[in-house]
C-alpha cells in the first residue's frame, strides 16, 4: 500500500514537473488518438448518413454486422493490420509497420464499427418531422442530411467521444504494429505495459493518471459544447 | 385554368384506404379548407399535394403539369410551396437561422438572407426571439417561427395542416391573425387543413369536406354549413338534430314528412316515399310551455329529457316520439322552470330545416 501512495505521490510528481519522457508520450497518445478520431469521423459520418438515408436489401444485416463488431478485441485488430502491413503483406510496400501510421490504421479500423453503429443510431433518433420540415422546405439530399447530422450533434458528438476513448485507451494495436519503440511509437497504454512489467510504477500510474485526466477533461468540453 | 388539380387519388397504406378517389381544383390565389374529422386523411392529402407521398393512384397536375415525373423536377416543384405540419416543428438552433434555412437552401446569398429573415421575423412578431434558439420557445411562438419559415421562400402555395390545432387560444388567436395577414398581403395559394369549421369559415374561400378518405362535399363556406348534402357533412357542421323520416306528401315543395308517427312540415322538392333528414340546428329550436300560436309550422309536444347548462346556455333534449335538442338561455330556462319531465312544446320554422336525401 505503501508502495502505491509513494508511486501516487511520485506520478504527481512527473506530471507537476512536465517530466520530458512522460510529457512526449503524453503528447503521442494524444496525436495518434486525435488523428485516429478525425480520420475516423470524415469516413464514418456520410457512410452512415449513406446506410441512414438509403433504404436496401440487407441493411438489417448490414447494421448488425456493424454492430457486432463493437467489441472487436484490439489485438485481433493489430494483428490483421500487422499482416497486412507487414513486408509480406499486401501493404507491406508501404514501409508503414512500426510507425505511427500503422497505428493510427489499426485505430481506426477498431473505430469504425462504434462510429458507424452509434452515428446511425443518433441519426434514427432525430424525429421524423425534421425530415418532412426540410423536405418540405425543398431540401435536397445532402442538403437534408446536413441538417439532419446537425440535429443529431450531440449524439454524433458522444459517439465521436465513445471512439476517441476506445482509441486512446487501446493496447494491443500499438503494441503490435507501433512495437513501443521509444521515441516513436511508444504510447500511454504500451508504456504503462512496459513500466508495469518493469516495476515502475510510478512512471506507470503517472501516464495512467493523464489518462483518465485525459478522458476528464474530453467530458468537461463536451458536457459544456451540450449546454451551449 | 387551376393551379393545383388532383385528379382520382387514391392512397393505401398497409391494405387500408386513407383516400379515395379525390378530385380537386384548386385555383391561384384561392384559399381552400379541408375540413373534417380527426383521421380523415386531411394530412396525407396535403402531403401528396406538397409531393411529399406519392399517391397510390390517381394524377397531380401543378400549373397544368404532371407532376409524376423525376425527384428532381419534384423538388423543383416542391421549391415553389411551403407547408406548415400540426406540430411544431423547429430546427434546433436559432430563431433566425431556423428562418434562414430554406432561402440557404436556395442559394441566396447572406445580404439577402438577412433582409429578408430580418423583414419576415418583424412581421411574425419574433425579431426579439432572433438569437434565441428556436427549441427554448412556447408552442404557438414555435408555429409562429414555422410560418415565418415557410413563408420566407415566398411560396406560391401555402400548405398549412392545422395549424393552430394543438394551442391555446391565445396563442391560436395569434397564428390566425398571422396568417389572415399572410392571406391578404400576399399573392399566395392556401390549402389548409383544420377540424375547426369556424375557422375554415373565417380564412377560407372553399370549403371541402372529408369523411374517411372521401370528399364529400365542396363548396362556399355559406353552402357548407346551411345546406350540408349529406349526414357526415350535417353533424360535422354543427346540426345536431338529423330526424330520419319519409316524405309522405309534397304539394308546391311544401313537404309533410312522418317522423315515427309525428308529422313535420318542411319546404323541399323531394317527392313521397323518399328516405329523408330532417336537421335542425339546436339554435333554431324555441322552447315554450304552452303551444305558440304563431307563424312557426312546426311545433311538436314533448317531455324534456335532460336539461345541461353551458356557460349562459343551456341545452334542452325533448323526446317529441324523437329526440330533439334545443338550445336556450340559462337565464329563459331558469325562469321557465325547464328540468328534466317537464312539458314543452318545440317549435321551429319550416325556412330553419334543411332536408338531405338519405343513402
Amino acid at each position: 500500500m505503501d508502495d502505491l501512495w509513494g508511486g501516487f505521490l511520485k506520478a504527481l510528481e512527473l506530471i507537476y514537473t512536465f517530466d520530458p519522457e512522460v510529457m512526449e508520450i503524453a503528447g503521442r497518445s494524444l496525436y495518434i488518438g486525435l488523428s485516429s478520431i478525425t480520420i475516423g469521423s470524415v469516413i464514418c459520418i456520410p457512410i452512415a448518413a449513406l446506410i441512414h438515408f438509403n433504404q436496401f436489401r440487407g441493411k438489417r444485416l448490414l447494421v448488425s454486422l456493424i454492430q457486432t463488431f463493437y467489441s472487436v478485441p484490439t489485438v485481433v485488430v493489430g494483428l490483421f493490420v500487422f499482416v497486412m502491413v507487414s513486408n509480406a503483406g499486401p501493404f507491406g510496400g508501404l514501409g508503414i509497420l512500426f510507425t505511427p501510421v500503422a497505428i493510427v490504421v489499426g485505430q481506426v479500423l477498431l473505430i469504425t464499427p462504434i462510429l458507424l453503429g452509434l452515428i446511425i443510431s443518433a441519426l434514427r433518433g432525430v424525429d421524423v418531422t425534421i425530415l418532412d420540415t426540410a423536405r418540405s422546405m425543398g431540401a435536397g439530399r445532402w442538403q437534408m442530411a446536413t441538417l439532419v447530422i446537425k440535429e443529431a450533434r450531440f449524439s454524433v458528438m458522444a459517439a465521436v467521444i465513445m471512439g476517441f476513448g476506445r482509441a486512446i485507451s487501446e493496447v494491443g494495436i500499438s503494441l503490435m504494429v507501433g512495437g513501443n519503440i521509444r521515441n516513436t511509437t511508444r504510447v500511454m497504454t504500451t508504456a504503462i505495459s512496459l513500466e508495469t512489467g518493469k516495476g515502475d510504477l510510478e512512471f506507470a500510474l503517472a501516464l495512467g493518471m493523464i489518462l483518465i485526466f485525459l478522458a476528464l477533461v474530453v467530458n468537461i468540453v463536451m458536457n459544456r459544447i451540450q449546454q451551449r | 385554368m387551376a393551379l393545383i388539380e388532383l385528379r382520382n387519388i387514391d392512397q393505401t397504406r398497409e391494405a387500408k384506404d386513407i383516400l379515395k378517389d379525390i378530385n380537386i381544383s384548386i385555383d391561384r390565389g384561392e384559399v381552400f379548407a379541408m375540413i373534417g374529422p380527426t383521421g380523415a386523411g386531411k394530412t396525407t392529402l396535403l402531403r401528396i399535394i406538397d409531393l411529399l407521398d406519392i399517391p397510390s393512384r390517381g394524377r397531380i397536375y401543378y400549373d397544368g403539369v404532371d407532376v409524376a415525373t423525376s425527384e428532381k423536377a419534384r423538388l423543383k416543384l416542391r421549391r415553389r410551396m411551403a407547408f406548415v405540419l400540426q406540430k411544431p416543428v423547429v430546427f434546433n438552433t436559432s430563431v433566425y437561422d431556423n428562418v434562414a434555412y430554406g432561402l440557404k437552401w436556395r442559394g441566396m446569398n447572406t445580404q439577402q438572407i438577412r433582409e429578408k429573415v430580418n423583414a419576415i421575423l418583424e412581421s411574425t412578431q419574433l425579431t426579439e426571439y432572433a438569437k434565441r434558439n428556436a427549441r427554448t420557445l412556447s408552442g404557438g411562438e414555435m408555429q409562429r417561427v414555422a410560418i415565418a419559415r415557410a413563408v420566407a421562400t415566398d411560396p406560391e402555395v401555402l400548405l398549412l395542416d392545422e395549424p393552430s390545432a394543438n394551442l391555446d387560444p391565445v396563442s391560436a388567436g395569434k397564428i390566425e391573425d398571422i396568417l389572415t395577414g399572410i392571406i391578404k398581403q400576399r399573392d399566395v395559394t392556401v390549402v389548409m387543413a383544420t377540424h375547426d369549421m369556424a375557422q375554415g369559415q373565417r380564412l377560407a374561400d372553399r370549403i371541402g369536406v372529408l369523411v374517411n378518405g372521401e370528399i364529400v362535399q365542396v363548396g362556399r363556406s355559406n353552402d357548407i354549413f346551411f345546406s350540408p348534402t349529406n349526414r357526415e357533412v350535417a353533424e360535422f357542421v354543427g346540426m345536431e338534430n338529423i330526424i330520419d323520416g319519409v316524405v309522405v306528401a309534397n304539394e308546391g315543395e311544401m313537404t309533410t314528412i312522418d317522423v315515427n308517427g309525428t308529422v313535420i312540415e318542411a319546404v323541399t322538392g323531394y317527392s313521397p316515399g323518399e328516405d329523408v333528414s330532417v336537421c335542425v340546428r339546436p339554435e333554431d329550436v324555441t322552447v315554450a310551455l304552452a303551444r305558440l300560436s304563431s307563424s312557426a309550422r312546426n311545433s311538436l309536444a314533448g317531455t324534456i329529457t335532460r336539461a345541461a347548462s353551458s356557460g349562459p346556455l343551456c341545452r334542452v333534449e325533448i323526446d317529441c316520439g324523437f329526440s330533439l335538442v334545443a338550445l336556450v338561455t340559462r337565464r329563459s330556462a331558469e325562469e321557465m322552470g325547464l328540468v328534466k319531465g317537464t312539458q314543452v312544446f318545440a317549435t321551429f320554422k319550416v325556412v330553419s330545416i334543411h332536408i338531405i336525401r338519405r343513402r
